[in-house]
């Protein structure tokens, strides 16, 4: 592997780890598509601050990006305490208002520098290790990597100190607040740090698929455990992944690297979505199939119990009465009795079915229940 | 009845808190003594939510003052301990039945500071208080509704506080839980706590409890059960909505009392929630 090809995915890697850890936190607060939001409306704040320091590198450009951000969600938030509009409207007309006149501004002024709005939107991977960082003409490795890295640890080192805030704010504010915590300073905190991320990971993967990087995996992670600290682990997984994943798909089909970790994460939650070990789409349905099995065997059973020794017992406990009394499909009847039988439940002899002992514990049981 | 000591567990006066000109709860005053178990009564949009949260500082209040134990709510923390009502939040988050319990120390432990083996005891025994034990490993969201109750309770317990505030505890559960929700909250008041329960069944008022505060918007009276929950303030309460039925049995009729509400779907603000917006 060429050093530009370990680069490249160093960066997808960092990137993706990055977005992943506030994106927990997003979707755990229902908070998913303030993402969108965000990502989109820092270049609002960067382009304010290029034209301030006229310097695509400068710092101020986070920082404003942040500001931005959180200023983003303060709208959303204003917007929505008005009662006149719901949050969902107040998001869509709060961020393409302020990514419009960041479109703008920079389309009107900054034409000739490298801020240009297909980088911003989708942005390049591939160009990334030409952005040397440079020290004392020394060759630090890619920029934006320094960049990411740094922005990871800022967020590693917040949710390791407020994890347990965190948890308890995004569980049950009231408690939190009641306890003396700020909900609102978590909230706030974590809405810059969205925003911090955002800005340092669109430069590699645009604003579009950093929503993709900070949503997918930790919804992917939600469906595979139902501990929060494990979701934050399998959401570090699931994004390094993507990003390896993507990288190599890229690779072999020709096409923009970015994009293929977007559908990267999308397999990953397709995947999580379908064979989810317990809250997956085919654990479902295998539960539901043998909740239906389980419960005909019960039904049939209780209506050998309840008919027992009767004088109409002769003629209810007959197999070929099951489909007409109970409203079954003479195939499904047939089967419902193999596995009674099977499990020890009846005795068929020549199609009269008995109760066996075991049979009938079970009936009395699911009765008194 | 237990004597009650001439102290002051809560005071609340002249509290108004309003969602813009509309009241939700009107000039009220409260005086609350302590180690008493006080049941809050009104019909719904009465303000019985809102009065705790504005207790508690969830809610900014228009006009008034609480204090606990004559200071303020936010010196008085570390004293208080919150059982929010059940579907305040999502039990489908992803975690257990002890990590909700030990968030209750979370207060204690303050920023940053991890919890650890002591809070893990402690919310065992809590646990064990309520009869929740062999759940503590469970996923919340596999909890019925009196489970779910129950872990709120043990939360509360593991704040080792001296006033409890209880938002509808007996919503959505079973008979067994209702049982031993009272029972608990009765031990609790043996050991001279003081409780402030959102309470909906008027007919369990003079069971459960010794002390009671009728609210609609205005306070309608309050002290014991005893003194206060007659027919006649029920009546200033409800409005014509209520019916009493006389219980059949050998003790004095004016204490026997069983009223229910007809009507109880009439909401007087008009709207759901209106007033009770958490500051955020």
């Amino acid at each position: 592997m060429s050093s530009e090809v370990l680069e490249i995915q160093l960066i997808a890697i960092v990137v993706a780890v990055a977005c992943a850890l506030p994106g927990v936190f997003l979707v755990l607060r229902r908070m998913a598509m303030m993402s969108d939001a965000i990502s989109h409306a820092i270049l609002l704040g960067i382009a304010l601050a290029f034209f301030v320091t006229a310097d695509l590198t400068s710092p101020l450009l986070i920082i404003a990006a942040a500001a931005t951000g959180v200023l983003t969600v303060s709208l959303v938030e204003l917007l929505n305490r008005t009662r006149l509009i719901r949050e969902d409207a107040a998001i869509g007309i709060t961020f393409p208002a302020l990514f419009s006149v960041g479109v703008i501004l920079i389309a009107r002024y900054a034409g000739d520098v490298h801020l240009d709005t297909d980088t911003v939107l989708l942005g390049e991977l591939a160009l990334a290790p030409f952005n040397r960082f440079e020290f004392f003409g020394y060759d630090f490795g890619p920029r934006s990597l320094w960049v990411m890295a740094a922005i990871l640890c800022i967020n590693v080192v917040f949710i390791a100190f407020c994890y347990k805030e965190l948890k308890l704010v995004t569980f049950d504010a009231n408690l939190a607040a009641t306890l003396g915590f700020s909900p609102a300073l978590i909230h706030y905190g974590l809405m810059a740090l969205v925003s911090v991320t955002a800005v340092g990971a669109f430069d590699a993967v645009g604003s579009i698929l950093v929503v993709a990087l900070m949503i997918v995996p930790p919804i992917t992670a939600y469906l595979l455990t139902n501990r929060l600290s494990r979701m934050i682990v399998l959401s570090g997984l699931i994004g390094v992944a993507s990003a390896v994943g993507g990288y190599w798909f890229a690779h072999y089909q020709d096409a923009s690297i970015a994009g293929s970790m977007g559908l990267m994460t999308g397999v990953f939650f397709a995947l999580a979505f379908l064979f989810a070990p317990n809250r997956g789409i085919v654990a479902i349905a295998r539960r539901r199939a043998s909740q239906r099995w389980e419960f005909a065997q019960t039904m049939l059973t209780i209506h050998l119990f309840s008919h027992e020794g009767l004088p109409e017992a002769e003629r209810e406990a007959h197999v070929n009465h099951l489909s007409s009394h109970l409203h079954w499909e003479p195939d499904f009847a047939q089967q419902v009795v193999r596995n009674a039988e099977r499990r020890g439940f009846v005795r068929n002899r020549a199609g009269r079915l008995d109760l066996t002992h075991q049979g009938r514990e079970m009936a009395q049981l699911a009765l008194v229940k | 009845m237990a004597n009650h000591s001439d102290a002051l567990a809560i005071e609340v006066e002249d509290l108004t808190v309003a969602y813009r000109d509309q009241p939700v709860l009107w000039d009220v005053d409260l005086n609350v003594p302590v180690g008493v178990l006080m049941a809050i009564v009104g019909p719904n949009g009465a303000g019985k939510t809102t009065l705790i949260k504005v207790i508690l500082g969830l809610v900014r209040s228009a006009a008034g003052r609480v204090s606990i134990y004559g200071q303020s709510y936010s010196a008085q923390r570390r004293l208080v301990g919150y059982v929010p009502q059940r579907g305040s939040v999502d039990w489908d988050f992803p975690t257990s039945v002890l990590d909700v319990v030990m968030m209750g120390r979370y207060g204690a432990l303050g920023w940053i500071r991890r919890p650890g083996s002591r809070e893990r005891k402690l919310a065992l025994e809590a646990l064990e208080k309520v009869g929740m034990q062999d759940l503590a490993h469970r996923q919340i969201s596999q909890l019925s509704g009196g489970q779910q109750q129950r872990v709120f309770l043990a939360r509360a317990l593991v704040q080792d506080a001296q006033i409890y505030f209880m938002d509808e505890p007996f919503q959505g559960v079973d008979a067994t839980t209702e049982r031993a929700i009272v029972e608990l909250l009765q031990e609790l008041r043996a050991a001279g706590k003081t409780l402030v329960v959102v309470h909906h069944d008027l007919q369990t008022v003079v069971d459960y409890f010794d002390w009671v505060t009728l609210l609609n918007v205005r306070r309608i009276a309050s002290g014991p059960v005893k003194d206060v929950f007659t027919e006649k303030n029920l009546r200033l309460t409800y409005g014509g909505r209520i019916a009493f039925l006389s219980r059949s049995g050998d003790e004095p009729a004016e204490t026997q009392i069983a009223p229910h509400v007809i009507e109880p779907e009439e909401v007087e603000n008009g709207g759901t929630g209106i007033g009770e917006r958490p500051i955020l």
